[in-house]
């Protein structure tokens, strides 16, 4: 459950006015637009939306120092070729002398082989961002898909879906992720899996109590009176309106999935042909650095998950309560 | 209305709470303020639906526990003998004695009923019996985490109260902050990092407390007693430090929705001071929301700490987890996640079923 980051899920978030699909559905009967009006004013409005959330976010400190850190990072992450050089995770011709106190050459030491820890850090961006990523994309498309089919048809479809979704609701989670990762072998891919189908119930709730909200609205008796079918409402006229929420969710999202994917790799769970923070983690206590002491070893690699983690988690909240400005207190 | 219904949250004076305006409010809804014989039945067959609910979640987790751990592995007979040279009359001996060359539903209706009569099978890796284990391990774990769980609880509305009463000052923004990135620290990567400091000892700092287990051995009566709190310290302190933030926040959001409240006035303008206005008015209606976090953290009491049990070395549940883990053992696995799951649905259940009582707006 420790994964779940958002103790206060948004009730009824303020929509932005409605997004394209609007436009783009009453083109057809609008007399002779020009050919592609339609598309531009919804282009037009969209990048209005986009500039004031810009301007509302811009007021949330927290929020900025997230992102800033947030882009540093990664930045770190995808130019770590460049900083510390691609052969950073060969244990074959390690640089230095194992478990090397931290020194000009080695600015955080080495580890049981040799290698250059600040090295192995920063190629850790990598593995720990990524899944983090995935993982989180993952459960949020899981969860959109099935809160706002369970919000669209009613029935018995979604007693079931949302008798299913309650279900892995109160499943411990980490408990569940362990489970599966341990059935499935080791590699990126199964651990992004074992994440994302464990967390997106939260995600599924959300949506549907939002779906629900939406299709109450007058237009979508409207849109079905002018022919929508169950794809075209759902895809037009329900996701634009949800969009806001999922975007504030992803980004909580991803935080629970950067710990969880650090839990994995230090149960031994991950994978072991690459360096990724919790791995670290796990490679220091088997080389026994708790009992030497070698502190300099240990608290990097989690120090930088609870910065990514906590940078992700300021972000969320500033998102949350610019879409949602009852929240503000929260901030 | 709110006073007599639950006597554990209020104090003895019930405030006019929002409850009260809401449901008064609200003319359609007749069994709020019915006939106590209507309200007594509504309830049960509320409780009665939350009942059924939670035995069809505990159904799929034995489903998920039986094929979870049995059919994606491919033939766990493999996985047993661990790619060791095995002949082919030996996997069908071993296949016939786990019961392996029966249909997948006999297997399964076998496993359901032995689980329905405490039988998780052997442990490979301990070859005892997988309940044995897990009894042997349980008082340990109730015993960290039960300790950790009620310090954490107290600490998170207490703090959440001071801050959302004080929002906005300083002082509320360096709690909720700190708050925040304890709750975003790996629990495991603080256990070592107190072990590193205040177990092994660096720099000017001793080593002050044992490193890992329960107890140092060889200690009775009192001396054992002490013993045990010796070695609770850090890994209780690492449980906190991660788990105060939730109640914390939720705690600290619904005081400040409760903070606008007229009835605040009111108790204002009667001239109340403001900490009995806080104490007796605010704080019972905002705890509501806490309570039903209380009691999903309780679930997870028995799960919750599967990686600080490891990095302590605590004989517990947790520990027990990763032990079966590594080998991987997989029957004390299933045993094991049938347990924590079962815990987390009981602990659910029950905070539905108290919440009504709690709160009558709910649930009737």
């Amino acid at each position: 459950m420790t994964t779940d980051s958002a103790p206060t899920p948004p009730s009824t978030p303020t929509p932005p006015p409605t997004p394209a699909s609007r436009v783009r559905s009453a083109a057809p009967s609008a007399p002779a637009a020009p050919g592609g009006s339609a598309r531009s004013l919804a282009r037009a409005r969209r990048r209005h939306s986009a500039a004031r959330f810009w301007r509302e976010y811009r007021t949330h400190r927290a929020g900025l120092f997230g992102l800033a850190v947030l882009v540093l990072i990664a930045l770190a992450a995808v130019f770590a070729p460049l900083l510390v050089g691609s052969d950073a995770q060969s244990v074959t011709d390690a640089p230095g002398k194992p478990m090397e106190s931290p020194s000009a050459a080695y600015p955080l030491g080495t580890d049981q082989f040799g290698r250059d820890l600040l090295g192995l850090l920063v190629w850790g961006a990598r593995i720990s961002l990524s899944v983090g990523l995935l993982a989180a994309v993952l459960s949020v498309a899981i969860g959109t898909l099935v809160g706002i089919t369970a919000g669209h048809f009613k029935g018995w479809y979604a007693t079931v879906i949302m008798r299913i979704t309650d279900w892995f609701l109160v499943m411990p989670t980490l408990v569940l992720a362990i489970a599966l990762a341990a059935v499935m072998s080791g590699t990126i891919w199964t651990i992004i899996l074992a994440i994302g189908v464990t967390t997106w119930p939260t995600t599924a709730r959300l949506v549907r109590a939002q779906t629900l909200a939406v299709e109450s609205r007058p237009y979508i008796e409207r849109a079905q009176a002018l022919g929508g079918g169950h794809g075209h409402i759902m895809a037009r006229h329900v996701l634009p309106n949800v969009m806001p929420l999922v975007l504030a969710q992803t980004t909580l999202v991803i935080s629970g999935a950067i710990l969880t994917e650090a839990t994995l790799a230090f149960l031994g769970l991950g994978d072991p042909t690459n360096v990724s923070w919790g791995g670290l983690l796990q490679d220091a206590r088997e080389a026994g650095a708790v009992s030497a002491g070698h502190w300099w070893y240990l608290a990097p690699p989690g120090l930088a998950i609870a910065i990514v983690a906590l940078a992700f988690t300021l972000c969320g909240r500033a998102v949350e309560s610019v879409l949602n400005p009852r929240l503000g207190a929260t901030r | 209305m709110t006073a007599d219904s639950n006597p554990a949250l209020l104090d003895t004076e019930g405030p006019p709470g929002p409850g009260a305006t809401a449901t008064r409010g609200r003319p359609g809804r007749p069994s709020a303020r019915g006939p106590r014989a209507r309200n007594t039945r509504a309830y049960l067959l509320y409780v009665a639906g939350k009942l059924g609910g939670a035995i069809v979640s505990l159904f799929a987790v034995l489903v998920t526990s039986f094929f979870l751990f049995r059919l994606i592995p491919g033939d766990p007979v493999k996985q047993m003998t661990g790619g060791k040279r095995v002949s082919a009359e030996q996997l069908a001996a071993m296949r016939k004695e786990f019961g392996l060359d029966k249909p997948v539903m006999t297997q399964f209706w076998d496993y359901t009923g032995k689980v329905l009569s405490g039988d998780f099978g052997t442990s490979y890796q301990f070859h005892a019996p997988v309940m044995e284990k897990i009894t042997e391990a349980l008082p340990a774990t109730l015993l960290l985490t039960g300790t950790a769980y009620v310090l954490y609880t107290l600490l998170g509305i207490w703090l959440g109260t001071r801050t959302a009463w004080r929002n906005g000052r300083l002082g509320d923004r360096l709690n909720t902050g700190l708050a925040l990135t304890l709750y975003s620290v790996p629990s495991f990567w603080l256990g070592l990092l107190l072990i590193i400091t205040f177990a092994v000892g660096i720099g000017p700092i001793p080593g002050m407390f044992p490193t890992g287990g329960l107890e140092s051995g060889g200690e009775t009566g009192f001396a054992y007693v002490v013993d045990v709190a010796h070695h609770m310290v850090l890994p209780v302190i690492t449980l906190v430090a991660v788990g105060y933030a939730q109640t914390l926040l939720v705690m600290r959001s619904s005081l400040l929705d409760e903070m606008g409240g007229d009835y605040l006035t009111t108790a204002r303008a009667k001239g109340l001071r403001d900490d009995l206005v806080r104490r007796r008015h605010a704080v019972p209606n905002a705890l509501l929301p806490t309570v039903t976090l209380m009691f999903v953290n309780l679930g997870t009491v028995v799960a919750g700490a599967i990686l600080v049990e490891t990095v302590f070395s605590w004989p517990g549940l947790g520990g027990l987890f990763y032990q079966a883990l590594s080998v991987p053992d997989l029957p004390l696995v299933q045993g094991l996640f049938f347990v924590f799951s079962v815990a987390v649905i009981l602990m659910n259940t029950l905070a539905d079923v108290i919440y009504p009582l709690l709160d009558p707006r709910v649930g009737r």
